[in-house]
């Protein structure tokens, strides 16, 4: 089983939310995800300022293989996305926790933090697959 | 092994399998209401003996006029060996094909046929076609859409300068998908867009501005404030082109500060038969930036694991066999083999080919234009043209337009067809194909007709 820390929170569809402590959180997919899909060859960032739905596809990981959505965990404002990805797409799969992050985002509701799945509970879902 | 792949026993044996009587079954699903049945308008079948004389006869009916009829669909020369080279075994077949990267040949024409069409249009990335210049520009709106993420409102400014079939084709492919389409109305002296009249948006959330160069009255649009006032705005410029008048018009890629952000048009005019209005293609380009937003399919130069250089098809990850519903576009297969005579033909013609074809074409029409003036019919529009013009008749133009035919003469397009108060107006087109003769058979004729 691929690496899933303990000090953040998933969804079903393999993205995972760091708590900035400040209102906001760091987007990026599973290192599982990053396996799934292969090599990523681009990766098309949200547009900062757009405000999202929890659920909403509001970015793309295109890899050799596949292009995958990637949907916001919860509710907020887009502030910030890796502009690094552009010309090196393949740090989400050298480092998908750390230099891989995808985007931020001001959450609207904090608590919705907390609906989200714990590491256990994520490593459920990818022993599923 | 018999040549047909299903025999009546492999039918029988496969509905076996899946436990059906027999092929109707197959169709239970779709509510007996919604199948067509016997169709009561298609005739029985006939030999080809007698479809041969059939369309023999129907073509000798149509007779031989002399023709100044554009709007959309223009008469050029088309050399002999156009159509040779394209029917060759090795080409002929109307697909990209599946195993694509076998067909290097196929491959590497598409390639060369991309390249012309950046010349000419002066952008970055071209596909490898579309089905017709009207669906390309409903593709470019929906393109204009995806692309435009700064924009929530799907707005779309058209102008009615555009060609009325492109616009109601658009019209019929985005209207369910929550686009709108918001009718800019043109200068009734000028035939053109008042760059001043796009001020009443301002401060308004638009996705995109479509600007026509030449627009469907044959006038040449003030395509650099028509852009800049859209750039200004973060709203995306949609170019819909005659693609041979680029041969002697600034590309769309240099209008305004930046150029057009999307380029699309009917690609008939180089090197496609009028051909009862099909099959043409039509084209589609764009800025680099947004090539991962264009629908169809886009061939690149690679090279292998051996260094040897090889066209792929590339950017695959938007097509429908990998991202399903999410595609760019659900064309799977294109104009193959119109492309395929487009791309000879330029390549024949060469650029100074098709400059010239341009330029005989604009001199004839303004050399007609001259005539009639002196005939005292009269100009609708003040504006510069490429090459076709308007021109008001002072009597209904379908009745006279009836009359030049009789005198085997398609004197041009009614334009009362589509818009109001115009009900006298002729749009004419004169390419290189009309000699000194044929143009003043145009005046002797249109005048006897009024």
């Amino acid at each position: 089983m691929s690496n899933i820390p303990t000090d953040l929170r998933y969804t079903n569809s393999h993205e995972w939310v760091r708590d900035n402590g400040d209102g906001t959180v760091t987007v990026g997919i599973t290192d599982h995800a990053q396996e799934q899909l292969g090599d990523l060859v681009f990766v098309e960032t949200p547009e900062i300022g757009n405000t999202v739905e929890a659920g909403d596809a509001c970015a793309v990981v295109e890899s050799v293989k596949a292009a995958s959505d990637i949907y916001a965990p919860l509710s907020g404002e887009i502030i910030e996305t890796n502009a690094a990805l552009t010309d090196e797409p393949e740090l989400v799969n050298s480092d998908a926790f750390g230099e891989g992050w995808i985007y931020q985002i001001r959450m609207e509701d904090e608590d919705a933090l907390t609906q989200l799945l714990d590491a256990e509970a994520y490593e459920a879902v990818a022993a599923e697959e | 092994m018999p040549f047909i792949p299903h025999t009546e026993n492999d039918i029988r044996d496969m509905l076996q399998a899946i436990g059906a009587n027999e092929i109707d079954d197959l169709f239970d699903e779709i509510p007996a209401d919604l199948r067509s049945g016997e169709l009561k308008t298609i005739p029985s079948a006939m030999s080809e003996m007698a479809v041969d004389r059939l369309m023999r006869d129907r073509a000798a009916r149509d007779g031989r006029p002399l023709n100044f009829i554009g709007a959309g669909a223009y008469e050029h020369y088309i050399p002999s060996a156009v159509w040779q080279v394209a029917t060759r075994g090795e080409y002929y077949t109307a697909y990209t094909p599946y195993q694509a990267e076998a067909s290097q040949g196929t491959l590497q024409l598409i390639y060369e046929y991309q390249s012309m069409m950046t010349g000419l249009t002066g952008m970055e990335v071209s596909n490898a076609s579309l089905y017709d210049g009207a669906s390309s520009l409903a593709e470019a709106v929906l393109m204009a859409v995806r692309a435009n993420r700064k924009s929530k409102s799907r707005k779309i400014l058209m102008p009615t300068t555009v060609h009325p079939a492109y616009r109601a084709t658009t019209h019929a492919i985005v209207h369910t998908q929550d686009i709108e389409l918001v009718e800019v109305p043109f200068n009734p002296a000028s035939g053109r867009i008042d760059p001043a009249s796009l001020n009443q948006w301002e401060g308004e959330d638009i996705t995109a501005l479509v600007i026509p160069q030449p627009n469907f009255f044959g006038v040449l649009e003030d395509v650099d404030a028509l852009t800049a006032w859209a750039e200004a705005r973060g709203i995306i410029v949609i170019a819909v082109v005659n693609p041979l008048s680029l041969a002697l018009l600034k590309p769309p890629g240099e209008w305004g500060e930046s150029g057009a952000d999307i380029v699309c048009g009917e690609g008939q005019p180089l090197g496609a038969p009028l051909s009862s209005g099909g099959p043409y293609y039509g084209l589609m380009c764009s800025k680099m930036k947004y090539a991962r937003q264009m629908p169809g399919r886009i061939v690149g130069r690679t090279v292998d694991a051996d260094g040897k250089p090889g066209f792929v098809l590339t950017l695959q990850a938007r097509e429908q066999h990998i991202r399903r519903s999410k595609a760019t576009s659900n064309i799977c297969t294109n104009q193959g083999l119109v492309v395929t005579a487009s791309t000879i033909h330029m390549a024949l013609m060469g650029p100074e080919g098709l400059r010239r074809v341009a330029s005989h074409s604009w001199r004839n029409i303004h050399e007609l234009l001259k005539q009639l003036n002196e005939a005292g019919i009269e100009t609708a529009f003040n504006s510069d043209s490429f090459h076709e013009v308007v021109i008001r008749v002072g009597k209904p133009a379908e009745e006279v337009l009836e009359r030049m035919a009789e005198s085997g003469v398609l004197g041009g397009y009614a334009l009362s067809r589509d818009y109001a108060d115009m009900d006298d107006a002729i749009l004419i087109c004169a390419t290189e194909t009309k000699t000194p003769e044929d143009l003043e058979r145009y005046v002797a004729v249109l005048r006897d007709s009024l």
